[in-house]
């Protein structure tokens, strides 16, 4: 068999799928970029050719740098959160004790719900008049009156953050505890016998293997975090005075809302470049990554 | 053997055939509702199987959404070439529906009985251009409803008249000890926020739009907004009412939080039901006050229609679905949520029976019923105005350069 034929057979094998896959993304990705340079509204008119109107006016409006803003904090804040705490999940789940196995089935739970659930949940957690996390405080004596944590600008995104990461910290936990499994016991006990402290022999030994797989959970998360729309959506729509409107409500509410589709379609074409950075930048750590070991 | 086996398929065929043949002569209406505030969804699942009992051959399939969700769902159903026959529209929708060819004209359909029967102000819910784009089919205001034995104990012959004995009553509740935080609000980040400025705007006089521009950054429509402000870092109000929807409002009511509160029509009956509500039996309801010198009482026209989507397959049984809905039969029948929009219901004792109060304040409140801005532009409006409200009940702004740059911002 040659080469040639070989690289025939595996385009073959992969043309049904590359078929799908324009017809599914390619397509309506051309017709954003399409609807990008017009004034089309959603219902109505096809609109007229604007050249690059829409963008000029997005990028240069105070909305959409606001939402930057929301979105990067919410994005760095929630992933950097989540990789901290799966890692540690992870290592508390790798050591052998009594009821490991359920745990680490009961972790999975979170990322498991969908996140309408997770968002009202959250939302009656957080609830001014009879939230859980109220009650609690005020009881424990830390609080002494109840707030309103979603109905104010300096909580509410925090709020937000801490519901993301309760759902999404196993995500990253369940990865770091499978990379775990990698490293060799025998390098471990070497570095005990050598008298490695805990931080050393995480840093040295652990972190090692831990670190291609805990890039790829990082370029995922960030990702999914830029793009975040359905759990602010459910739990605060934007407000209070649109300090939780990040880059994906914008564009539902620009596109949706408002009808605009020919300017919705450029700030979600803006909103995909952003992303697109993003994952070059982060494939390029990886494959840097992925030399070095 | 063969020949039984023959038959039998022969007959299963026939039967079969016979089915398909009753499936095709079903027509079926895809209709959209709102699972909040008004007619509950129990009350419209009734409505409307006592439709398809009446018309076997019309099978009606109900979606209920929050209200927040109503519009978008509306516009992106019609903008990927439909899925539902009626819908339910708010009375700001209209421009924007006719602009965008949402719904059918269906002045032609409306029998002169229908017309002359539906209280006038009522069909100002359905009308764009002198052309008119359904029914109305809720017809509501929010109203003030207090907490009787709250007053009571605060020393309080009579609910206030004005907004601002509104504010003293709750002063002095609050001077009691009877309550932290008297009034409750629904001022979330949503389109009920703009539904409670309204009423005040209606009350000091204001106008939203003068031709054409906006002109509520100053006037009545300022006035309106530093009350909301005033009441709330007075402490009069609630501060969680910048995160609270309707239903939100009617909880704290219900459980005794509140001695006043501003919502519409179904929260009297809901908070006067013992299963539902700690406060059962106490429960009053005003109109809206007024302002003295400007406005005896106050209202927002928050009535919503039934309308005909242009996609509709099914337009004359929709029609047909539609008239069921809104005739007075059916209205009287559920009235304790929803009044009905038929101006002789509010005569007839089956009607205001037990919720007389209600009754009386409805018949001012609906007669001042003030309206949100007519424009197709009005969502974009509305999400400025709720920016800036928010802006400045949380400090960030005065009520003036907020009201300023939603004007700047409405796209008007």
């Amino acid at each position: 068999m040659t080469g040639t034929w070989i690289s025939t057979r595996a385009w073959l094998l992969m043309l049904p799928l590359l078929v799908v896959m324009t017809a599914v993304i390619g397509w309506p990705l051309i017709d954003t970029v399409r609807l990008s340079f017009t004034d089309a509204k959603l219902i109505g008119t096809e609109g007229g050719f604007v050249g690059v109107d829409n963008y000029a006016r997005m990028l240069t409006g105070s909305n959409f740098q606001r939402a930057l803003i929301t979105t990067t904090w919410f994005a760095v804040i929630s992933v950097a959160a989540e990789m901290v705490l799966g890692v540690l999940a992870a290592l508390l789940l790798n050591q052998k004790f009594r009821g490991r196995t359920a745990l680490r089935a009961l972790m999975i739970l979170p990322w498991a719900l969908p996140t309408v659930v997770n968002a009202t949940l959250w939302r009656l957690i957080y609830n001014p008049e009879y939230g859980a996390l109220n009650a609690g405080l005020t009881q424990i004596g830390i609080l002494d009156s109840y707030r309103s944590w979603l109905g104010e600008p300096g909580t509410a995104l925090a709020a937000l953050i801490v519901a993301d990461c309760w759902k999404n910290f196993p995500l990253v936990a369940l990865i770091a505890l499978a990379a775990l499994q990698a490293v060799p016991r025998d390098i471990n006990a070497a570095s005990i016998v050598d008298g490695a402290g805990p931080f050393n022999r995480f840093r040295f030994v652990i972190l090692p293997y831990l670190a291609g797989p805990l890039l790829v959970a990082l370029v995922l998360r960030t990702i999914e975090a830029f793009k975040v729309f359905d759990i602010i959506w459910v739990m605060t729509r934007g407000g209070p005075a649109n300090s939780t409107r990040t880059l994906s409500i914008l564009v539902y509410q620009e596109a949706f809302s408002f009808q605009r589709a020919g300017s919705g379609a450029s700030l979600a074409l803006i909103v995909t470049l952003l992303v697109t950075i993003l994952a070059v930048a982060y494939a390029a750590l990886l494959r840097k990554a992925a030399g070095a070991s | 053997m063969s020949k039984s086996i023959r038959n039998a398929l022969i007959g299963a065929t026939l039967v079969g055939a016979g089915f398909t043949g009753h499936a095709q002569a079903e027509t079926t209406l895809n209709a959209l509702f709102m699972a909040q505030a008004a007619y509950s969804e129990a009350d419209v699942r009734a409505m409307t199987d006592a439709f398809a009992k009446a018309n076997p051959d019309i099978k009606v399939n109900l979606e209920f959404v929050p209200y927040e969700g109503l519009h978008d769902k509306t516009v992106l159903a019609q903008g990927s070439g439909g899925g539902y026959d009626v819908v339910l529209f708010d009375v700001i929708w209209p421009a924007e529906y006719a602009a965008n060819n949402v719904l059918l004209d269906v002045t032609d359909r409306i029998t002169d009985e229908i017309n002359q029967g539906v209280l006038p102000g009522a069909w100002t819910t359905v009308e764009y251009d002198g052309k008119r784009y359904g029914v109305p089919w809720i017809l509501d205001t929010k109203y003030l409803s207090y907490n009787k034995e709250i007053l009571e104990k605060a020393g309080i012959k009579e609910p206030p008249k004005t907004w601002d004995e509104l504010a003293e009553q709750a002063k002095a509740i609050k001077d009691k000890g009877l309550l932290e935080n008297p009034i409750a609000w629904s001022w979330s980040q949503a389109e009920a926020a703009i539904c409670d400025y309204t009423t005040l705007v209606s009350a000091y006089g204001g106008k939203f739009l003068d031709s054409g521009k906006p002109a509520f950054a100053s006037g009545g429509g300022l006035d309106a907004l530093n009350y909301m402000v005033t009441s709330y870092t007075s402490g009069l109000t609630n501060p969680n009412s910048k995160e609270f929807l309707e239903e939100d409002v009617r909880k704290v009511f219900q459980n005794g939080e509140a001695a006043f509160a501003l919502n519409w029509t179904y929260m009297y009956n809901l908070a006067n039901d013992p299963k539902e509500s700690k406060v059962a039996g106490k429960v009053g309801v005003v109109p809206a006050p007024g302002v003295e010198g400007k406005s005896e009482v106050s209202a927002v026209n928050g009535s919503m229609g039934l309308g005909i989507t242009t996609t509709s397959k099914h337009p004359e049984e929709a029609w047909k679905y539609i008239v069921h809905m809104t005739s007075q039969e059916t209205q009287n029948a559920y009235a304790k949520l929803s009044l009905p929009i038929w101006a002789s219901s509010y005569e007839d004792p089956d009607v205001t029976k037990g919720q007389e109060e209600l009754i009386a304040a409805a018949k001012r409140g609906l007669a001042a019923m003030y309206p949100r801005p007519t424009t197709p532009k009005y969502q974009e409006l509305s999400a400025a105005l709720q920016q800036a409200i928010q802006e400045a009940l949380l400090g960030q702004a005065s009520a003036e350069d907020a009201l300023k740059s939603a004007a700047e911002n409405s796209g008007l």
